[in-house]
């Protein structure tokens, strides 16, 4: 298995009652409660922190995109993959992903990536997602358009990179006279392509229709079993057999020396971030058309931000709370019964401090990687 | 006083369009009414009050309700093209047109590309129009409940919808207008910035009627929309807030018909 750190940069040092009292970190949350001083060192701490992931043998460090948030600091992914480009010596350097249809112009988005994938020299992944419903409330983009945009976005940007220059493109939401893309991918042909999602059936058959690699944002892991089947059954329509390589798991791992004290540790951190960070109310979540009208009548209010426990996170298996051996043999379990061969693991999460970060990231490349990294 | 309902294609879409039923009404003048953001679904007293005196036109826009969406619908634009399609396909003149919220910038847009065959204007709470510095309520930010207390001034009134049975169809179709107002209105939320600056074009008797307590569209964009039509006079109404139709059936009804009628004589004499 391949273990990717991947981290969501959140405002950590966060009183979240404020959030409760808000209702939300998202979008209205006054940006007030943002001090400079604080997020300025959160940042360093951050990109510390990924490049330590480095260091100590992770395959690879994932940064990704959301706005006008305390949930998460990335608005602009691009600016910490940049900076990691050049201090993560060895591991891959993902965005997953990179929210396209918010943009404008693509070609932007083609760019940054084909820079990425230059300066660290072909070790760049590239994540194409369409941003959560808040990200059109904090846009204005039209969440009507979203799915259109962002295979119209698709298209233009990997047509940009794998064709050469100038070339006309004409869609019905971008328009360009010229596109010839100064730097070209270092990749050949370019960067893999990577999808994250929540498990949206279009979703799941769009990316394995395109041979990419599909991420499994949050889930249970039997539901995560679930997608990466339908994953592979839409290879096989495609006449294709996907590698487990294709399927991406991401989670939250903490180790600690017993099942009882990691989750002691780890409690008020992990229900900050399942309870506070990623609450919003279900208007905020899924603006109209954001989804069909059709799934939308599927959608049961209270299916959105009920609050869970700790134990019900992990006994789901949602995130793998535990001891060494806990852990070890938990992931290998899931492994065998969902079908994926990279995960992507949050080491810090919500209010986690510095040290437990570090004691963490310590505990699962000297404890997990030495039976499961392959 | 009764109406009528039937799905028929118009102008080339599906659409479930209503009528007042009142005998001879062929004989009166027509009057054809643009709904809101809401939807038609209801044949409201407001519309039976028109019945009386007009020959009442009541289509629920594509995209809403019982009607087809089609893949065209995009922007308010396309919508006030559209109707302009239905004036000339029913051959209708010497049409008053009004138009509530949505429906009063889709009548707006639509006199102002051509009003050869309308005879009178009303807008009531109309969108379409931004005036800066003005502050509006998101009502895609609340929740079904939040959304309805903001739109209506008396909270009993409110309370009294909110109380109300919906039917599981009339829930799917206050989400598909929720939709479909999304698609149309989303950004810039509820406005036109291109509108204001041929307004003028709009040569036809028009009157503006605004809730005082208007907190989508307060009655600041109703005084720009009288600034910027020629002629155009707003009429305010006190303790009303963003929908006169539902809030002040009555006396909306008598001012739309007033100002209507008084055309219609006008013409007479001329």
């Amino acid at each position: 298995m391949k273990f990717f750190n991947f981290h969501l940069m959140p405002y950590a040092e966060l009183d979240v009652s404020k959030i409760r009292d808000h209702g939300s970190a998202w979008v209205t949350f006054p940006n007030s409660h943002y001090d400079p001083l604080v997020g300025s060192k959160l940042y360093n701490r951050f990109l510390d922190e990924l490049e330590y992931a480095d260091q100590i043998g992770f395959d690879g460090v994932c940064v990704n995109e959301h706005h006008q948030t305390a949930y998460g600091l990335m608005p602009i992914p691009g600016v910490l993959a940049g900076a990691l480009a050049r201090s993560v010596k060895r591991a891959q350097v993902a965005i997953i992903g990179r929210a396209l249809p918010l943009v404008n112009n693509p070609l932007n988005i083609a760019e940054e990536f084909a820079m990425l994938d230059n300066i660290s020299e072909g070790r760049f992944i590239a994540g194409f997602v369409r941003g959560i419903g808040a990200e059109y409330h904090s846009t204005g983009v039209n969440p009507a358009e979203s799915l259109a945009r962002f295979q119209e976005a698709h298209d233009l940007i990997v047509r940009a990179w794998t064709e050469t220059g100038p070339f006309e493109f004409d869609g019905e939401f971008y328009h360009h006279k010229y596109v010839n893309l100064w730097p070209r991918p270092y990749q050949n042909p370019h960067p893999p392509i990577w999808v994250p999602s929540q498990g949206s059936a279009e979703t799941i058959a769009w990316a394995a229709q395109h041979k990419y690699t599909y991420c499994q944002t949050l889930g249970a892991i039997k539901t995560v079993a679930g997608f990466f089947n339908r994953y592979r059954e839409e290879a096989e329509k495609s006449g294709y057999e996907p590698t487990w390589d294709q399927c991406a798991w991401s989670t939250t791992i903490y180790v600690a020396e017993t099942d009882e004290k990691a989750l002691n540790e780890a409690r008020p951190h992990v229900e900050a971030l399942q309870n506070e960070f990623l609450r919003m109310p279900m208007e905020m979540l899924l603006p109209p058309g954001y989804t069909s009208l059709e799934s939308f009548k599927h959608i049961q209010p209270d299916m959105i931000g009920k609050p869970q426990t700790i134990e019900s996170l992990n006994d789901a298996g949602v995130i793998i709370i535990g001891s060494p051996n806990t852990v070890r043999e938990r992931l290998a379990e899931y492994q065998q019964l969902a079908g994926f061969n990279t995960a992507l693991v949050k080491t810090q999460f919500g209010t986690l401090p510095a040290e437990m970060t570090r004691n963490n990231m310590d505990a699962i490349a000297e404890e997990i990687f030495p039976q499961l990294q392959s | 006083m009764g109406h009528t309902e039937s799905i028929q294609e118009l102008a080339g879409t599906r659409i479930r369009l209503m009528r007042g039923t009142r005998a001879q009404s062929e004989a009166k003048p027509t009057l054809l009414f643009l709904h809101g953001a809401g939807g038609a679904s209801v044949w409201l007293p407001f519309m039976d009050a028109l019945a009386q005196q007009f020959n009442l036109l009541v289509p629920e826009h594509p995209g809403y309700g019982d009607s087809d969406t089609p893949e065209w619908l995009q922007r308010v634009e396309d919508l006030a093209y559209y109707y302009l399609d239905v004036l000339e396909e029913l051959d209708l003149h010497r049409v008053h047109l009004v138009g509530h919220s949505l429906g009063g910038w889709t009548a707006a847009a639509l006199a102002v590309k051509n009003c050869s065959r309308l005879a009178s204007l009303t807008l009531i709470s109309a969108a379409g129009v931004h005036v800066r510095g003005v502050e509006r309520i998101d009502n895609f930010m609340g929740n079904p409940e939040q959304s309805l207390r903001g739109l209506v001034h008396d909270q009993a009134l409110a309370d009294q919808l909110l109380a109300m049975e919906v039917s599981v169809e009339e829930r799917e179709r206050q989400l598909k207008n929720r939709f479909t107002t999304a698609r149309l209105v989303w950004h810039p939320r509820s406005y036109d910035p291109h509108l204001p600056k041929w307004l003028h074009r709009i040569r036809i008797p028009t009157q503006l009627i605004w809730g005082d307590k208007d907190r989508l569209f307060p009655p600041r964009i109703g005084e720009e929309y009288e600034r910027l039509i020629p002629g155009a006079k707003l009429t305010l109404l006190s303790d009303c807030g963003h929908l006169p139709p539902i809030e002040q059936a009555d006396k909306t009804a008598a001012l739309v018909a007033d100002f209507a009628n008084n055309v219609t004589a006008g013409e007479g004499a001329a």
